[in-house]
């Protein structure tokens, strides 16, 4: 085993291309244990493709993704299913699979990767569900629950096998205020009670701010700023004031690439 | 007229010169084009069969695994199997009863309606059933393994299984593909019996041939091996066909709304197609001696 270093996830000089696009281009991150780590950047700038990086779902074209030391694009099958169990996954979707119940959906790792009795899944899974008030839903279909409730179940079933790292797909969009803030005090208070390590994918700049330790900011492939919240929120880099002030025009531009439009329209 | 003759005419000549030499460049572009869209066409084809066959040797490879679990098998065997029995019975009892219908009005002519029962059950046995019985499937179950992939893939359910460590090739294709590799064969064999039954109504029912020579003519003119067995295979092997295409076009499937849609037209359309083809192949092995 390679030494024991501060940082459960090490992100290498990454690039990345899907087709001829360029997602990452020579991108370090990283990934601080036991702490919240944010990971912002306008839509469609890859953010959820590094979660997937950092799973071994997606190969980057070059670089490093080391978790715990491994690098994982070059690990075997096993290794990665290995690492995996390590790991909790949040998706924006939830994700859950809608044929069985809440609870055969947060049993479902139980029940796939240990040889635990089935009284002692219903208290794991009972434990799970409570920890983020859902214990009382565990009959429901996940049809029969809001947004908001689906993430947190998605969110029970991720902690399922006790996972050393937690990723979180854009765990706010698109839910209400009080589900922000439940989701928001469910994140801190899973990763200080059970000394998880936490990556957050998101553009909910308030959100984020409050509650991480450090934060990354992707643009254009490239990391343009990273700090603790305070510090990016006094940045003077113009990409990470245009993202936190949300100014519709800077770095980021307001036009789609185009021609020149006296151009575009008089000929 | 003058003017007209030496310069306006010549140059209306010119025009059209001009506009055929231009259109003529134009066809040869547009074949250029359609040639290219050939290539493009045959490449992506190429592409997908490869990658069909590569999910094909993951899926076998996960095989053994599930038999450790037999409780995943018999689920799929309840919605891919049992819940086709209504289609299959009812379609077979049909076949039976029109084949029984038209046969006794061809063979009366030659005093042969006696022999109504192999023909009823050699047509039934050796090419109806195992046909008439994988089309319903692939329109059936097939189509239902497909979209039933392909959603899963489109609310990243498969995602979401790989991150817990767990395989969705072993875990969700490889049961459905092993569910369909045995129903086929017995819904097929179903299919015969219940369309001999049919035969037997309206022949021996409705039309008044002896009860006797029906069943002894059949007992005596369907080989076991080379009838009953032969069916046996084709069915096998349009099971396996059609599930590798379901299951394949589900997993394969753009996660959008509309690609879980064509993925289910293709299943229904490559399967049927694939079994019409294998069907003559096979059939020209089993019986062409």
């Amino acid at each position: 085993m390679t030494a024991y270093s501060d940082n459960l996830v090490e992100v290498r000089d990454l690039t990345f291309r899907f087709g001829s696009r360029i997602i990452f281009d020579g991108v370090d991150i990283d990934i601080r244990r036991g702490k919240v780590s944010t990971i912002m950047g306008p839509s469609g700038t890859g953010k959820t493709t590094l979660l997937r990086m950092i799973g071994g779902q997606l190969k980057p074209n070059s670089g490093e993704v080391r978790v715990d030391g491994r690098d994982v694009p070059t690990m075997s099958h096993g290794e990665l299913y290995d690492m995996r169990m390590r790991m909790g996954m949040m998706f924006q979707s939830g994700a859950l699979f809608t044929g069985i119940s809440v609870f055969d959906n947060v049993a479902f790792p139980l029940r796939e990767h240990t040889r635990l009795s089935a009284a002692m899944i219903q208290d794991l899974v009972l434990m799970k569900l409570q920890a983020v008030g859902l214990r009382g839903a565990r009959d429901l279909m996940p049809t029969e629950l809001s947004g908001g409730m689906a993430r947190r179940v998605a969110l029970a079933r991720a902690i399922a096998l006790d996972p050393t790292m937690i990723m979180y797909d854009e765990p706010f969009t698109g839910q209400d205020p009080i589900t922000v803030g439940v989701i928001m005090k469910l994140i801190r208070m899973i990763n200080d009670t059970l000394g998880l390590t936490s990556i957050i994918v998101s553009h909910d700049v308030q959100e984020v701010s409050s509650i991480s330790d450090y934060i990354y900011m992707l643009s254009n492939g490239k990391v343009v700023g990273q700090g603790e919240p305070e510090q990016m929120w006094q940045s003077d880099s113009p990409w990470v004031t245009q993202f936190m002030k949300a100014q519709p025009d800077g770095p980021v531009p307001f036009h789609y690439p185009a021609v020149d439009m006296a151009e575009d329209l008089f000929t | 007229m003058g003017p007209y003759r030496f310069i306006i005419r010549p140059l209306i000549w010119l025009r059209i010169c001009l506009h055929e030499g231009y259109s003529t460049v134009a066809r040869g572009l547009e074949m250029l084009g359609g040639l290219q869209m050939l290539g493009r066409l045959a490449l992506n084809f190429f592409e997908r069969l490869g990658r069909g066959n590569l999910f094909v040797v993951r899926v076998l490879t996960g095989v053994p695994a599930v038999f450790l679990q037999p409780s995943l098998i018999i689920a799929q065997l309840y919605s891919v199997g049992v819940l086709s029995l209504l289609i299959i019975v009812v379609a077979g009892l049909n076949v039976g009863m029109v084949l029984g219908l038209q046969m006794y009005y061809t063979l009366v002519d030659y005093g042969a309606e006696a022999t109504l029962g192999p023909v009823v059950a050699l047509s039934l046995v050796r090419e109806l059933g195992p046909v008439v019985a994988a089309l319903l499937f692939a329109g059936r179950a097939g189509s239902a393994l497909t979209a039933e992939i392909g959603l899963m893939k489109a609310t990243e359910q498969l995602s979401g299984m790989e991150m817990m460590a767990v395989d969705p090739i072993k875990r969700i294709v490889a049961p459905r593909f092993i569910a369909g590799v045995l129903s086929m064969p017995l819904l097929a064999a179903m299919f015969s019996a219940v369309g001999i039954l049919g035969g037997y109504f309206v022949g021996v029912g409705m039309l008044g041939i002896d009860d006797g020579s029906f069943w002894s003519q059949m007992q005596a003119k369907v080989d076991w091996y080379d009838d009953v067995v032969n069916g046996v295979i084709k069915s096998v092997a349009f099971g396996v066909v059609i599930t590798w295409v379901a299951v394949f076009e589900g997993y394969d499937a753009v996660p959008t709304t509309e690609g879980v849609s064509r993925a289910t037209t293709n299943t229904v359309v490559y399967a049927s197609l694939a079994v019409l083809g294998l069907d003559f192949v096979l059939t020209a092995l089993m019986f062409g001696s």
